[in-house]
């Protein structure tokens, strides 16, 4: 981590190390979430550990000037979607303490997978950006112009995913009808 | 007289110095109206009501009774379960806490006067009030208890039920102002008009009485105050999800109820009451020489506490009329009867504003 810091010596301004130095704590403390919630034995603790790793990613998108996305992850994924992953646990099952059977003899297929998403994600990363850093004057995009942009350029995939949604709507609603 | 205090007011501070400002006052916007509302309120109008006195002895008329039982929650022991989760037991109640400071920070008190001005504002406020839901579940499940673990399960069924009407509410006042900005909120309700006519602004409780009474009833299920409070239920739970609880940490949890029921009420005030605004014709007759900007950072503090009094008012009055709701009563009241609504109140106020 520090070894990072200190490569990136070419930064000028203050902005730029405030910048790209809270972007690598967010990603440590992603890191670190991470690792703790798939070795964690308890499985309340593997979602709050989850909790945490969300956290950190609605903070680097306040750090990338996203203001918007990063209330949205906070509303939608800390807020709803954390909350009904720990109230079915704690619904079904909810021990105090760790488990034994949590384990899985997969693991290592699941680790090779795990690997190969790294590669390619870093690979793809690392050409599209490069030497490229943040910088310490961004102003926030304002959410006028993310609502603008939605609406427009990107009309289509935002009404695909609306179908999308709506088929998954229509889809619970008749798994769930008991006759 | 009034031109040369309110300019002399106008010193530049270094970044520093307004950031240890601003922490101080963001406990005291926190603290100060939980206390005040509290005593005036959670101790003596209840006792009114109910005919009786109240606390009166410690201090004239009672006044620092809070002092006296947050004395005695600081001194007493506190207690974690043998079998509970000792981490997560001791961390629920900051996160609670937590998200009560976050929602303070976009509440705007006068044209300078706020701590964060968020192009998300009100956005940014209902994500972060989710937040406690987290604790409340932590809480329930680390307590190794089954009224507490109850507790938080009713608790998380309600508060996720009641989100949704508390946002769809916001949502109708969004588009009428066009902003989330909760500045740009106030301004779209001092700035407007109605029908031509703008001595009064244009507060959207005119306009929004429905959003405004889904929100208040939302607000109130989302606190667990009394016709809502089957996650504490007294006479089935204990004290539902807080059970386990004691000293410190359970008046953390209480700090925690009690103030996020302010910052709603102010989050409620900047909404549809013209936030720390005055009726324009009043500001006209006050601050005729042109420094509204400066004395409004002054008056809309007050004018801020007055609202959010008034606000709070009606929380705790519902809270010592109405008798508790059956689970299924709420459930169905939030489902059936109040997301429709508010879906109704979003398509109308859309038509009309494309229509005007």
């Amino acid at each position: 981590m520090i070894g990072l810091l200190a490569q990136e010596a070419a930064l000028t301004d203050t902005g730029e190390w405030i910048a790209n130095g809270f972007f690598y704590a967010m990603a440590a403390v992603a890191i670190l979430g991470g690792l703790k919630m798939v070795t964690t034995a308890n499985v309340v603790h593997a979602a709050l550990y989850l909790l945490v790793v969300l956290s950190a990613v609605a903070g680097t998108y306040v750090i990338l000037g996203a203001e918007f996305v990063a209330v949205t992850q906070v509303l939608i994924y800390l807020g709803a979607i954390m909350v009904l992953l720990l109230f079915g646990v704690m619904l079904t099952r909810a021990k105090l303490g760790g488990e034994e059977d949590l384990d899985h003899e997969q693991r290592w297929i699941g680790a090779l997978v795990a690997a190969g998403m790294l590669a390619v994600m870093s690979y793809s990363i690392w050409e599209a950006f490069d030497t490229q850093k943040l910088p310490g004057d961004r102003t926030p995009q304002l959410t006028q112009q993310v609502s603008d942009e939605i609406f427009s350029t990107y009309i289509v995939p935002f009404e695909a995913l609306s179908v999308l949604l709506l088929a998954a709507l229509i889809g619970a609603v008749v798994v769930a009808r008991r006759d | 007289m009034t031109s040369t205090l309110a300019s002399s007011l106008a010193v530049e501070f270094a970044y520093w110095q307004t950031s240890i400002f601003k922490l101080a006052m963001a406990f005291v916007a926190v603290l100060i109206p939980a206390g005040g509302t509290v005593y005036l309120y959670l101790f003596k109008m209840v006792s009114f009501m109910q005919s009786r006195l109240g606390p009166m002895e410690a201090g004239p008329y009672g006044s620092l009774q809070l002092l006296a039982e947050v004395g005695k929650s600081a001194q007493k022991e506190d207690i974690v379960p043998h079998k509970a989760d000792f981490f997560v037991f001791k961390a629920a109640p900051y996160v609670v806490l937590l998200s009560t400071f976050l929602l303070v920070l976009v509440v705007p008190f006068g044209p300078d006067a706020v701590f964060a001005d968020y192009d998300t504002g009100i956005f940014f406020a209902l994500a972060v009030s989710s937040i406690s839901v987290i604790g409340i579940l932590m809480a329930g499940w680390a307590s190794a208890s089954k009224y507490s673990l109850l507790g938080g399960l009713r608790a998380a069924g309600q508060l996720i039920a009641y989100e949704l009407p508390l946002v769809l509410a916001v949502v109708g006042v969004v588009i009428q102002a066009g902003t989330l900005n909760m500045q740009g909120i106030v301004s779209a309700q001092i700035d407007g008009e109605i029908f031509g006519w703008g001595a009064i602004g244009n507060p959207f409780i005119l306009t929004q009485i429905v959003g405004f009474f889904i929100f208040m009833v939302a607000v109130q299920a989302e606190l667990t105050q009394v016709p809502f409070d089957m996650p504490i239920a007294e006479s089935e739970l204990v004290s539902g999800y807080m059970t386990e609880y004691s000293g410190f940490r359970f008046l953390m949890f209480f700090i925690g109820e009690f103030a996020t029921a302010n910052i709603f009420a102010f989050l409620a005030a900047v909404l549809f009451l013209g936030g720390w605004g005055i009726p324009p014709f009043v500001a006209d007759l006050l601050f005729a020489d042109g420094n509204y900007s400066n004395w409004m950072n002054l008056v809309g503090p007050l004018v801020m506490a007055t609202k959010m009094l008034g606000l709070t008012f009606i929380v705790y009055w519902v809270r010592f009329t109405y008798p508790r709701f059956r689970e299924d009563q709420l459930q169905k009241f939030a489902w059936k009867f109040l997301i429709p609504l508010a879906l109704a109140n979003i398509a109308a106020t859309g038509l009309l504003k494309v229509v005007l």
